[in-house]
């Protein structure tokens, strides 16, 4: 394997403090030096990265590839050279495939899949319960020993409490988080939207922010009352993000992921019956995306994940009621963060990087986040100050179901590194 | 060389005067008096023609003549030729119509499609005896088989022709006017 | 003028302006005289196909339709598409792409989905109009309703309107609630809270949370029809409570300061809405609005089908005469 140089960039490390121009070396597939004028070692490919930005890779930890059982749309493979377009090095992906990733066989059929790919790293996340059916647990252990990171529902919220309570108690012994998509389904109904005014007017059924913040509430509560580490996905409302805020402060093992459109748009984007604007959890008000962002900038909210979900089109090519939940999001994370989260003077870049890289990979204890020597050599560098516009058709998913669609987004990834070694090559333009 | 926008006057308000009471007469004349007449005039000059026709010959006979007014709007052959902004006039007709001596009352005469239309909209209303047209201005041009029984003034307009009639009860004035289109007419 | 004024759609009244709503109820008027006359029929739209497109049961508004479009000599097709829930979106754009293959000009939607009648507009060149989606418009319910207040008050602006019963699943509510704003009539809403949408007075509306305030403040109640199916879902205990709380009976309007005009979209639930003497009293205009459903339908359909602004353009100079 060849060693990599990568010259000049402006080196981003939010584990240690780093942001300085500088060179960066990758030595059998992991990090081996950080500093100014280092040399290239014989045969090194030396790529030059002024006025650049260089960081960790980001990790997402939150995505559906939907292989098994619907390739039509994603697969590992696709999900994860999407990724690696995006400048993602690692992905988290959701067990509720077809059939589900209740066992190890499962969990190894997707790190089989993940490696076959070479593109982004994936890590699986297993299910709490069989068949995500929330009743009996599944194989913590096994799962765990055959490659799973985190074990979630997530597709179906964790209804029984005392099922959540011996998860949490139970992950203790592997030291994994507990996912949940926190939602009470009696409040949710067959609710298609943000319950408010516009929700109101277009005479769609509404999900209120109570559904998702008795959930939170419970959730924090069986932390407390297990010790064990509750992961809160994609959180929507500000009411979340008082009671996480609260939690944190008591000492309750909570961590929490936003999504990059929570945090950038609003049920207004619903108008038209736009089905593109929906997800589940809905796009909440324009107080709830304040609230969001105060959050993951004071560290309430550890991390920014996609929720990647890919559709296939003409499963949104229908009426809002009967559209799926759920829009892709992992080649324009980055983008819409430098947009709408940097340059509007939310989070400085190396925050940014922190939210979609270090952050994550602490919450869910996974290698990389980090240029430290040893750390693996997952590296993305990205050009912040490019424009690029979101073009569908070009997108390294399969799907193509994203409300950004024509949209000008800032900072576009040039090159990814998995191990040192390139997964993904930016057009030059 | 007509300069377009040119108004030629064709009628003056005692012009206007003279032709009514003529029509007036040849009206009595065509329905072979007044027992079975039935005046009804098409929007948007029509009624009010229709009102001093009516008022003229009930002067002259001394007995009431019924009339109606009709809009043909939805007798057009052309639904979707209709301005953005179409206004549809209101229909209103004597009881009935069988066996009368209709005589439909009308400012200017030209293609022949309203008149066509206001046929088919009265034998929706009852079978008359027999139809008459009345015309103040017959300025030529038509595009159907159809004639005036009784006619205020003929003129020969070209087909880029305007002919404004005004009249006292809408415009303050009796006049009939003929603007010249461009090139004095020919689209 | 190179815009329709109405535009190619009728989808629901938010969209529309006082101007437009004006226009629609103005040439209304001359289509009640067509009704009156011994052949109830003009020739207006002869040689036009239209589809009416029920993918949920109506007898009223689909009979009131059919009515229209006959009268106006329009060719009709009703098709009846029940469809299971999971079916209907694929149905829809189907069914989209079908209707355009056969070169129709109209489509009267009815649908469960709101947002069904943008979908399919979006979709297709004919006109489309919106005959009741889901819970979000029925524009011609609330322009006859309209047409009916204006018949009774000789205008709209200052009336002050109460809208009764389910307004969170009714489009009836919603349409009227954006036409009578528009025209500028006051707007208040009763029923019980659980069946209030959140945020609805951020429209403009005024909350009743009871009837008796309602009936003293209004001078008109348009009470909407209960759908019996709310119980089971746990929205409302029973619907002998609903009448005992909420019902518009003779006692309850006995109290009230003036004389109440009383509009119900139907079909009626006697005795639970709104009480038999009530519906059939004096205050009741609930067959006008069925007559006037006709005239507002047939206008509908008349200026959605003409003012095509470049075929108007074409025949200019043609039918261009002050007298033709």
């Amino acid at each position: 394997m060849k060693p990599l140089l990568i010259r000049g960039g402006r080196v981003i490390d939010p584990s240690q403090g780093q942001d300085a121009v500088a060179d960066l070396l990758v030595v059998d597939g992991r990090i081996a030096g950080m500093g100014q004028g280092l040399g290239a070692p014989d045969g090194a490919e030396i790529v030059d990265a002024r006025g650049k930005v260089v960081a960790p890779g980001l990790i997402d930890l939150h995505v559906h590839l939907r292989e098994p059982g619907r390739e039509d749309v994603e697969t590992v493979a696709t999900g994860a050279r999407a990724a690696a377009a995006g400048g993602f090095t690692a992905v988290c992906a959701m067990p509720n495939t077809d059939p589900v990733t209740d066992n190890q066989a499962a969990v190894g059929f997707i790190v089989k899949q993940a490696q076959a790919a070479g593109a982004a790293r994936v890590y699986p996340i297993a299910a709490i319960s069989l068949a995500q059916k929330g009743q009996q647990l599944a194989e913590f252990g096994e799962l765990v020993g055959a490659g799973a990171v985190a074990v979630s529902d997530d597709g179906n919220p964790v209804v029984s409490s005392h099922l959540m309570r011996m998860a949490l108690a139970y992950a203790r012994a592997f030291d994994i988080p507990v996912a949940d998509h926190c939602e009470d389904p009696a409040l949710k109904a067959n609710g298609v939207m943000h319950e408010g005014l516009v929700s109101t007017r277009l005479g769609l059924r509404g999900i209120p922010a109570a559904a998702e913040e008795i959930m939170v509430a419970r959730n924090l509560l069986l932390a407390d009352l297990t010790g064990g580490h509750i992961h809160l996905c994609h959180m929507s409302t500000r009411g979340s993000v008082e009671l996480i805020r609260r939690a944190k402060e008591k000492g309750i093992r909570v961590t929490a992921e936003a999504t990059p459109h929570h945090l950038t748009l609003t049920d207004a984007v619903c108008e038209g019956y736009n089905t593109n604007a929906k997800m589940n959890p809905p796009l909440r008000e324009a107080a709830d995306v304040a609230a969001l962002r105060a959050g993951l900038k004071d560290g309430t909210i550890d991390a920014i994940a996609t929720d990647h979900a890919p559709h296939h089109y003409d499963a949104k090519e229908r009426d809002f009621d009967d559209a799926p939940f759920g829009i892709v999001g992992l080649e324009t994370a980055l983008g819409l963060g430098i947009r709408e989260l940097v340059q509007r003077g939310v989070l400085t870049l190396p925050e940014l990087i922190d939210r979609m890289s270090t952050a994550p990979a602490r919450v869910f204890h996974l290698p990389g986040g980090t240029l430290k020597p040893g750390a693996p050599g997952d590296v993305v560098i990205f050009d912040p100050e490019a424009r690029w516009r979101v073009d569908p058709i070009r997108f390294f998913s399969k799907s193509r179901n994203t409300p950004f669609a024509g949209q000008e987004l800032a900072g576009r990834v040039v090159r990814t590194f998995v191990a040192g070694l390139t997964v993904h090559r930016g057009e030059t333009t | 060389m007509v300069v377009a926008g040119t108004r030629n006057a064709l009628l003056d308000a005692r012009g206007v005067q003279r032709a009514l009471q003529r029509m007036a007469k040849q009206i009595v004349e065509f329905a072979e008096g007044t027992e079975r007449l039935v005046l009804v005039g098409i929007h948007r000059r029509g009624p009010e023609l229709t009102q001093r026709l009516a008022r003229l010959i009930e002067a002259e006979e001394g007995v009431p003549v019924p009339r109606g007014t009709l809009d043909i709007t939805l007798y057009r052959d052309d639904v979707g030729t209709i301005g953005p902004r179409p206004v549809v006039g209101e229909t209103h007709l004597p009881e009935n119509l069988d066996a009368k001596c209709v005589v439909i009352v009308d400012d200017v005469l030209y293609t022949g499609r309203t008149v066509r239309a206001a046929l088919d909209e009265l034998t929706d209303f009852g079978r008359p005896a027999r139809i008459g047209l009345c015309a103040l201005i017959d300025r030529g041009g038509r595009e159907l088989p159809i004639q005036a029984d009784i006619v205020g003034k003929t003129v020969r307009a070209q087909p880029g022709d305007r002919v404004d009639v005004f009249l006292q009860e809408v415009d303050g004035r009796d006049v009939v006017e003929l603007v010249r289109g461009e090139g004095g007419g020919g689209k | 003028m190179t815009e329709r004024f109405l535009g190619k759609d009728l989808l629901g009244l938010e969209p529309l302006t006082a101007d437009q709503i004006r226009f629609i109820l103005d040439t209304a008027e001359p289509f009640k005289e067509v009704s009156e006359r011994a052949i109830k029929k003009v020739p207006t739209l002869r040689g036009k196909t239209i589809v009416n497109l029920f993918f949920e049961a109506s007898t009223r508004t689909r009979i009131s339709f059919e009515f229209a479009e006959k009268r106006l000599s329009a060719d009709t097709v009703n098709v009846a598409a029940a469809g299971s829930s999971v079916e209907k979106g694929e149905t829809l754009v189907d069914t989209a792409r079908n209707l355009e293959a056969m070169r129709i000009d109209m489509v009267v939607m009815r649908h469960p989905s709101s947002g069904a009648a943008q979908f399919l507009a979006d979709r297709i060149r004919s006109n489309v109009v919106n005959a009741g989606d889901g819970t979000h418009e029925h524009p011609t319910q609330g322009l006859l309703d309209l047409l009916t207040l204006r018949d009774k008050f000789g205008r709209i602006e200052g009336l002050k309107v109460c809208i009764c019963g389910d307004i969170l699943h009714s489009r009836v509510a919603r349409s009227n609630i954006w036409g009578l704003l528009k025209l500028g009539a006051e707007v208040g809403v009763c029923g019980p809270a659980s069946l209030l949408p959140l945020g609805i007075e951020e429209l403009g509306v005024t909350v009743y949370r009871r009837i008796e305030d309602a009936i003293e403040w209004a001078d008109a109640l348009n009470v909407l029809r209960l759908q019996l199916e709310r119980m089971h879902a746990g929205f409302l205990p029973s619907l002998r409570e609903y009448n005992r709380v909420f019902g518009v009976t003779v006692e309850r309007l006995e109290k009230a300061p003036r004389e109440l005009v009383i509009l119900h979209p139907g079909p009626m639930n006697r005795g639970v809405e709104i009480d038999s003497r009530v519906a059939d009293g004096p205050h009741s205009v609930i067959l006008e609005q069925v007559t006037n459903g006709v005239a507002i339908r047939m206008a509908v359909l008349y200026l959605l089908a003409g003012g095509r602004p470049e075929m108007a353009e074409a025949a200019k100079g043609r039918a261009g005469e002050a007298g033709e």
